[in-house]
């Protein structure tokens, strides 16, 4: 590609063609301030107007973020005409933004607020005005709070639910000071297809979209002496809890979280790793059953609830590809309230069931009316990881020196191949190791299925199984890649036998719960941690040999996929159609 | 399908949705086919309701909040229907301080509709303007293409019979 070479605040700058103004600057450490461009998905309206630069020979100011060099170019970005005007976009945007920092969702991590410190903003001359908070917030969904009084416009969340996700949901509604970001017909957010990802919440800047929060209803169960709550965490929160807390990405905490969860006040600490190895047995089994029995085929997996919506939503004719599995953490809420109920003599209406989950669209999955199979709401309260981090914080627990902890049992131990279900690929990853061994009697060669890991969009591989000759697979995260998959199976090009779908992209590491800032980086980073946590600190990595799971079948279960199973952990699913107004 | 084939026919002759499908059948696959539809939907129905929208985005091939989106933008568009007869009250300075605020209130009161609204029958639709041009007229109401100039509340009745 050619170069150009321009002049940024007198310095000589060469960069490529195509270079914007923001990303020529940062070459010599000058940094812009920016806020509604996101380059991590590809983000660039140039609407906040906050990156302004004087430009040599154009009349206006120029949005560095979107205008690309040219030679001999000169740039000014630091003269009192760029100061002043930065300072002046950001107080108009405060101006019509309700003041509720100190207690709003996005303290401390709002990109609005960083980039008024940033242009060194030191008044707002204009009175805010009153918003009519009934009317601007959208309750009506089970995961997502849409907040329109604190919408900068930016419209990132557009991209991403479109370009990201492929779900399409929002959409600048009206023009001029009118627009504001709707879901079609300015319609409640839960009578949309929204599928509940929370990819929004990962890419707002500011606090217009957050998780429900649901800290209260937890904070209330624990001081209810009456009832017995128990947890259990996804894997994907012990890779990024620490983030939270100022630990690098990537750290893993599993010790301290148990820990933070024992002291504020959970009866039982367990873990979803455990019932993430349970749905490898199942999954598994129904894998080889419909191989055996000429059942539909491709199976895809069924662990990740926003990816389940989408299908529903979209792809209601291939619901038969769908493994019947519950999720790990349903598999877990109907297991508390029988088998763990029945193990510790506790009545199962005394038992509160929360989760950690690093998803939004869990809380959606647990509010599902057929997810009762206990014959209580199997899981009653979900929290996102973020959620907990307030409830540890809250709680004046000091986290970083925090002793580590274990878990308790029956259903907190786990194997390697549990803990990997956080990361794309995990589930394919650990549902093979296991059926190579069902299948062949034998180990997998090499436990490290390395194909299928990483943060390529759809990944295939194709394993040898003993008798059952090669099996190919393929794994994709992020609607977008799922969609690319999807259509291939509908026009019936495809030959693999099993698919590991994932809503987010990176996988659970990437959800819509997880700490903010996400990046590929730090998507990256926290899959390390898993993978770290299977191939170094767990001494089992195949879900079948996890002693717990054994005790589990001998004792209450029976048989994979018998007729307790099927009572308890397997589910069905409804063909909603795009665009017909449901109910959760 | 069937749903929202029914929700159309609940607003729509099955001619009329013969019609829409036409026009979506004519630009489908062009680019930037969406803004035509819309325009030629909406003449040929009147007014782009919800089960238009959807109709058009699935035509299209489009998510049904771009569809949205386009049509919430652009003023051209409506979601609700029109009447046969548009009224338009000015409400510039000249026909203000000549009376344009009592006609407006009068003609409200007369049609049984607010500002922006149809009228059940869909005789009418009400609308003001700041400014025809024609001060010297004042005030002014347009109803149609007509100019009705140095009306009164009283001349309201005669002159509104003239649409039916």
């Amino acid at each position: 590609m050619a170069l150009v070479k321009l002049t940024i605040d007198d310095k000589q700058v060469v960069v490529e063609e195509g270079t914007t103004i923001l990303e020529a600057a940062k070459t010599i450490g000058v940094k812009i301030p920016s806020l509604c461009a996101c380059p991590e998905i590809n983000h660039f309206p140039g609407a906040c107007r906050v990156c302004m630069t004087e430009v040599s020979g154009q009349r206006s100011l120029i949005a560095s973020c979107v205008f690309p060099v040219f030679e001999g170019m000169i740039v000014k970005t630091n003269t009192e005409r760029v100061r002043m005007a930065r300072k002046m976009v950001v107080e108009l945007l405060l101006a019509n933004h309700p003041a509720e920092c100190n207690y709003c969702v996005r303290n401390g991590s709002c990109e609005l607020q960083k980039v008024a410190e940033a242009v060194g903003l030191k008044r707002v001359r204009f009175d805010i005005p009153d918003f009519p908070e009934k009317d601007m917030i959208d309750h009506s969904s089970p995961s997502i709070v849409r907040d329109d009084r604190k919408c900068i416009n930016c419209h990132r969340c557009i991209t991403v639910c479109e370009s990201v996700q492929t779900v399409s949901v929002l959409t600048p509604s009206f023009r001029g000071s009118k627009v504001r970001v709707v879901p079609s017909f300015d319609l409640p957010l839960i009578e949309s297809n929204c599928i509940a990802c929370g990819q929004c919440i990962m890419a707002c800047p500011v606090g217009a979209l957050y998780e429900k929060d649901e800290v209260e209803d937890v904070w209330k169960a624990i001081h209810d002496p009456t009832k017995h709550v128990v947890v259990q965490e996804a894997p994907a929160i012990r890779a990024a809890l620490g983030e939270e807390f100022g630990l690098p990405a990537g750290t893993l905490v599993t010790g301290k979280m148990i820990s933070a969860l024992r002291q504020l006040g959970f009866d039982k600490v367990f873990d979803t790793n455990f019932s993430a190895d349970l749905t490898i047995i199942e999954e598994g089994n129904e894998l080889l059953k419909r191989v055996k029995e000429g059942g539909k085929l491709p199976m895809i997996t069924s662990c990740s609830p926003g990816w389940i919506k989408f299908c529903e939503h979209f792809y209601p004719d291939l619901l038969d590809h769908l493994s019947t599995c519950k999720s790990p953490q349903q598999m877990f809420g109907a297991l508390a309230k029988t088998y763990y109920a029945q193990t510790a003599g506790i009545d199962p209406k005394d038992i509160v069931s929360v989760s950690i989950m690093p998803c939004t669209a869990k809380k959606f999955e647990s509010a599902r009316p057929e997810m009762n199979s206990s014959g209580y709401r199997d899981v009653d309260i979900v929290l996102t990881t973020r959620e907990l981090a307030r409830m540890i914080k809250e709680a004046g627990i000091d986290f970083l020196n925090l002793p580590e902890g274990n878990y308790d049992a029956p259903m907190g131990e786990y194997t390697g191949a549990g803990t990997i279900f956080g990361a794309t690929g995990g589930v394919m990853e650990a549902a093979l190791r296991t059926v190579y061994a069902v299948v062949t009697g034998e180990n997998l060669p090499s436990l490290d299925i390395t194909p299928v890991r990483g943060l390529e969009g759809v990944k295939e591989a194709t394993v040898k199984v003993g008798a059952l000759g090669e099996v190919k697979v393929a794994v994709a995260h992020g609607l977008g890649n799922a969609r690319k998959v999807m259509d291939q199976i509908r026009e019936g090009k495809t030959d693999y036998a099993f698919i590991e779908i994932m809503c987010c992209p990176g996988g659970c590491v990437g959800g819509g719960g997880e700490p903010i800032p996400t990046d590929n980086e730090i998507r990256r980073l926290r899959a390390g941690a898993l993978y770290m946590d299977d191939s170094q600190v767990q001494n089992k990595r195949q879900s079948h040999e996890n002693p717990s799971i054994t005790k589990l079948y001998d004792n209450f279960l029976k048989e994979p996929l018998g007729h307790k199973s099927h009572e308890l952990l397997h589910t069905h699913y409804e063909q909603r159609g795009e665009d017909i107004p449901h109910r959760a | 399908m069937n749903a929202e084939h029914s929700e159309l026919l609940k607003e729509f002759t099955a001619e009329e949705v013969a019609t829409l499908d036409e026009i979506i059948a004519r630009h489908k696959g062009t680019p930037g086919g969406l803004i035509p539809v819309l325009e030629e939907a909406q003449v040929a129905l009147g007014y782009l309701p919800a089960s238009v929208q959807k109709r058009v985005a699935k035509g299209l091939n489009l998510p049904v909040s771009r569809v949205y989106g386009v049509v919430t933008f652009y003023s051209f568009f409506t979601m609700t229907p029109r009447g046969r007869h548009t009224i338009r009250v000015c409400l510039g300075t000249a026909c203000y301080v000549r009376g344009g605020k009592a006609l407006a209130e009068a003609i409200k009161k007369e049609v049984g509709i607010s500002e922006g609204e149809t009228t059940e029958d869909r005789r009418f639709t009400f609308e003001s303007v700041r400014c025809l041009g024609a001060c010297g007229l004042g005030p002014v109401v347009v109803i149609n293409d007509d100019v009705h100039g140095r009306m009164k509340p009283s001349k309201l009745t005669e002159v509104l019979d003239l649409y039916s």
